[in-house]
């Protein structure tokens, strides 16, 4: 009898399968057609990995973008060429922006056909190239181990991203020997820095020590970083005293109840957290990208301040603004570092020192930026993310949105104690992204309470995924705030534009309740504000997905609101505030 | 607020892994984001390695400068970015093809020119010259915009290809 060879030839497709067990991949969302057939074919006959059926491969790409956002690992998609591969592009583009780590398996015609305008082939990794870390094209079965694992690396190490393997069909035939992860040599040309330069760790103890008016701004880069790096940032916070804000990737970085945190920093930040941006002498940016959302007009950002800026990336560091001290590192060893050399230095955080600074924020805290009119008539949107927030504060609850004024409000209201809870779509605000998001995160936390914030015109971009969430018994719910109008466009159409609400408001919207039942979820609505906590509490109680249908105040706006071109200090922070900043700047119109 | 930086011209060498859709990556990037390209040419340069050096003329504020090098040390197939023009002193060099046709009375001139640029005849027929000619990128204007009066049909330049000066490597 012949004896067992070490290495067994594979299939392509049994390789893909092996690779991604290696890989300690439990769920692949996917959706099958011609070109990935026998991956299908090798899913079949096994069981190490659930597939999740999709209804549309952007929904794919959200929900694996869930997956990884809660769970720390890396979300895993298997589209079809072509179609299924244009499909995904949003999702990947998406992804590419808040930094999420996906591994994007893309069918492809077989290579001899290539180039040839074959049925349902596209120019896959040309497309993704620009919307990937990294893509490759295996034509030969003997690279696919390889490329696989790499592709895995690439995605989860140094700052995250999506990652793209375009497999043609002859390659998924083909056999070949299968090498394992921990045989895959790692490749030269990318090695991302994770440890910190011990100088720079220094020098900016040495500005931690002098500060009279710091700030901590966290962002994603703390999250993609791990609990960790977010424990360490809290007691960082916690050593020195300084206040801490946080971005709208970075929400559940730092405790929203404690009381050195001042809030969400941004275009719809509290007054609290963009005046002390504005005003501060040392800024301490740990994983921030200094997006525009957050700096407003960049040459009246934070005029007095010296900059520290922790980034794993150095393409993000003095982008957008100049900084006086670059850390490039991994947030959890830098804050490590940091922690060590403050320590070392027997550093005793001087009170007295920042009194003032604190002080001045108390002044701007007073101003409660997040308060809105109350109404017992009319449901405040506000007023909903609140009841929602008090009703499931004690459960393990999960917030995805959409995007929108809705989105905002969650930002502003929800607070979030620990990372991974929250999932956005923040770079490249994608409507849509909510529901099917909140579909990756209950796999990966099957007992807690996912919830997609939405909006009733967001909704509809994903709305199919009621069918896959149906399917799988999926008990997440999604909370409408139905102003019947695109609320954000529409805002800005007030403020901007004269109030010449063009194409803003949905005429025939669906009936959600009956929506909801059509796809077999439950469909619940709230009129008025007494209805409000009766809805979360039967929305909380039913173990289905349900729609909740919250009918909202149409015309209520979003603030604060730092208008597109202005500084931090030019805030607007409700209705009445309108005239008092005069007309937006020919130069801030232009923005986005 | 300062004034703004002024724009500089920078050369720099890429040492990239010689595989498909290395080029369209480093063109992508600077299309995608807006940088400037004046000249950039591709050859394999480590056939062992499997390595091949890429060399850009571009141009830019200090700050767009940095923020080049750092994307282009972002693409996984990169290993590593020199910026020349920083690094120390440097050699760069462009290639011409140049194609000049003219009456009988002007052959002579053309000729004379090209000597005078250290210019070779790389191909004569009794209507035209091809000249090759090496230099900087300015000699090579200077070559061009002389000749151009006597007849030039046709150009052919390679781009930039640079090296530092001294033992150093790059
Ligand atoms: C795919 C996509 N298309 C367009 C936009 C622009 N946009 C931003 S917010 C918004 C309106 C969202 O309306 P809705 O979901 O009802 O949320 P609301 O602002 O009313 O809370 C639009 C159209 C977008 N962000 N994404
Ligand atoms: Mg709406």
């Amino acid at each position: 009898m012949a004896v067992q060879p070490a290495v067994r030839e594979l299939s392509g497709a049994e390789m893909v399968i092996r690779a991604l067990v290696d890989q300690n991949v439990d769920v692949v969302f996917g959706y099958p057609g011609g070109a990935v057939l026998p991956i299908y074919d090798a899913l079949f006959k096994q069981n190490q990995l659930r597939h999740i059926l999709v209804r549309h491969e952007q929904g794919a790409v959200h929900a694996a973008e869930g997956y990884a956002r809660s769970s720390g690992k890396v979300g895993v998609v298997l589209v079809t060429s072509g179609p299924g591969a244009t499909n995904a592009v949003t999702g990947l583009t998406d992804a590419l922006m808040d930094s999420v780590p996906i591994v994007c398996l893309t069918g492809q015609v077989p290579t001899h056909l290539i180039g040839n305008d074959a049925f349902q082939e596209a120019d896959t990794t040309g497309i993704t190239r620009p919307c990937t870390k990294h893509n490759y094209l295996v034509k030969d079965v003997n690279d696919l181990a390889r490329t696989l694992h790499e592709a895995f690396h690439v995605a989860r190490t140094g700052r995250p991203g999506p990652v793209v393997v375009d497999l043609p069909k002859d390659v998924l035939f083909a056999t070949g020997l299968y090498v394992a992860p921990d045989a895959t040599p790692l490749r030269k040309s990318y090695r991302p820095q994770t440890k910190p330069e011990a100088t720079r760790i220094a020098a900016a103890a040495q500005l931690i020590a002098v500060a009279k008016k710091p700030l901590f701004y966290g962002g994603g880069g703390l999250i993609n970083s791990g609990p960790r790096a977010c424990t360490l940032f809290t007691e960082l916070a916690r050593l020195t005293g300084f206040p801490v804000t946080l971005t709208l990737m970075g929400l559940g970085a730092y405790p929203a109840s404690d009381k050195q945190y001042l809030g969400l920093v941004g275009m719809h930040g509290t007054f609290e957290s963009n005046n002390a941006m504005h005003d501060c002498d040392l800024m301490i940016n740990i994983g921030a990208r200094f997006d525009d959302r957050v700096t407003g007009k960049i040459a009246a950002f934070a005029p007095h301040s010296r900059k520290i800026h922790v980034d794993i990336d150095p393409s993000s560091i003095n982008k957008n603004v100049r900084v006086d001290l670059a850390i490039v590192g991994d947030c959890a060893e830098v804050l490590t570092a940091l922690i060590a050399e403050l320590k070392a230095q027997k550093y005793k955080p001087d009170a007295a020192r920042i009194a003032p600074w604190w002080r001045q924020i108390e002044t701007w805290r007073k101003r409660e930026s997040l308060r809105y009119e109350k109404s017992d008539t009319i449901i405040k949107p506000q007023y909903a993310i609140e009841r929602l927030y008090a009703l499931t504060r004690d459960r393990d609850v999960f917030i995805t949105t959409e995007v929108g004024q809705h989105q905002m409000w969650a930002a502003q209201l929800f607070k979030f104690e620990q990372p991974f809870h929250w999932m956005t779509s923040g770079g490249l605000g994608t409507m849509g992204y909510g529901l099917p998001a909140a579909m990756g995160v209950q796999l990966a936390h099957s007992d807690a309470l996912v919830i997609d914030i939405a909006g009733e015109a967001s909704i509809l971009m994903n709305i199919q995924e009621m069918s896959t969430v149906c399917q799988y018994r999926l008990p997440v719910k999604v909370f409408i705030l139905n102003n019947q109008y695109m609320g954000m466009v529409r805002q800005w159409q007030e403020l901007l534009h004269g109030g010449r609400y063009s194409e803003s408001y949905t005429a025939a919207l669906p009936d959600f309740v009956r929506l909801a039942e059509a796809f077999g979820a439950v469909g619940l609505r709230a009129e008025k504000p007494a209805d409000v906590d009766r809805v979360i509490k039967e929305m909380i109680a039913v173990d289905r997905p349900v729609i909740v249908d919250v009918q909202v105040d149409p015309k209520e706006n979003c603030f604060p609101m730092i208008p597109s071109g202005a500084a931090h200090n030019e805030m607007l922070l409700g209705p009445s505030d309108r005239q008092s900043s005069g007309p937006v700047s020919e130069e801030g119109m232009v923005l986005v | 607020m300062a004034a703004p930086e002024a724009v500089e011209k920078h050369t720099m060498a890429v040492l990239v892994d010689n595989e498909p859709g290395v080029l369209a990556r480093v063109i992508g990037l600077f299309s995608g984001r807006g940088y400037n390209i004046e000249s950039l040419t591709v050859a394999e340069t480590d056939p062992n390695n499997r390595l091949s050096r890429i060399t850009i003329v571009t141009s830019g504020t200090p700050m767009i400068i940095e923020q080049i090098k750092a994307q282009l040390n972002r693409i996984v197939p990169v290993h590593g970015v020199h910026d020349l023009s920083e690094e120390g002193p440097f050699v760069e060099r462009e290639l011409a093809l140049v194609k000049v046709t003219g009456s009988a009375e002007s052959r002579a001139e053309t000729l004379r020119l090209a000597d005078i640029f250290h210019a070779r005849v790389v191909d004569t027929t009794p209507e035209s010259y091809v000249f090759e000619m090496t230099g900087s990128t300015e000699k090579l204007d200077a070559f061009i915009s002389l000749m151009a009066p006597l007849g030039v049909v046709d150009i052919s330049r390679t781009g930039v290809a640079a090296i530092s000066r001294g033992a150093g490597k790059f």
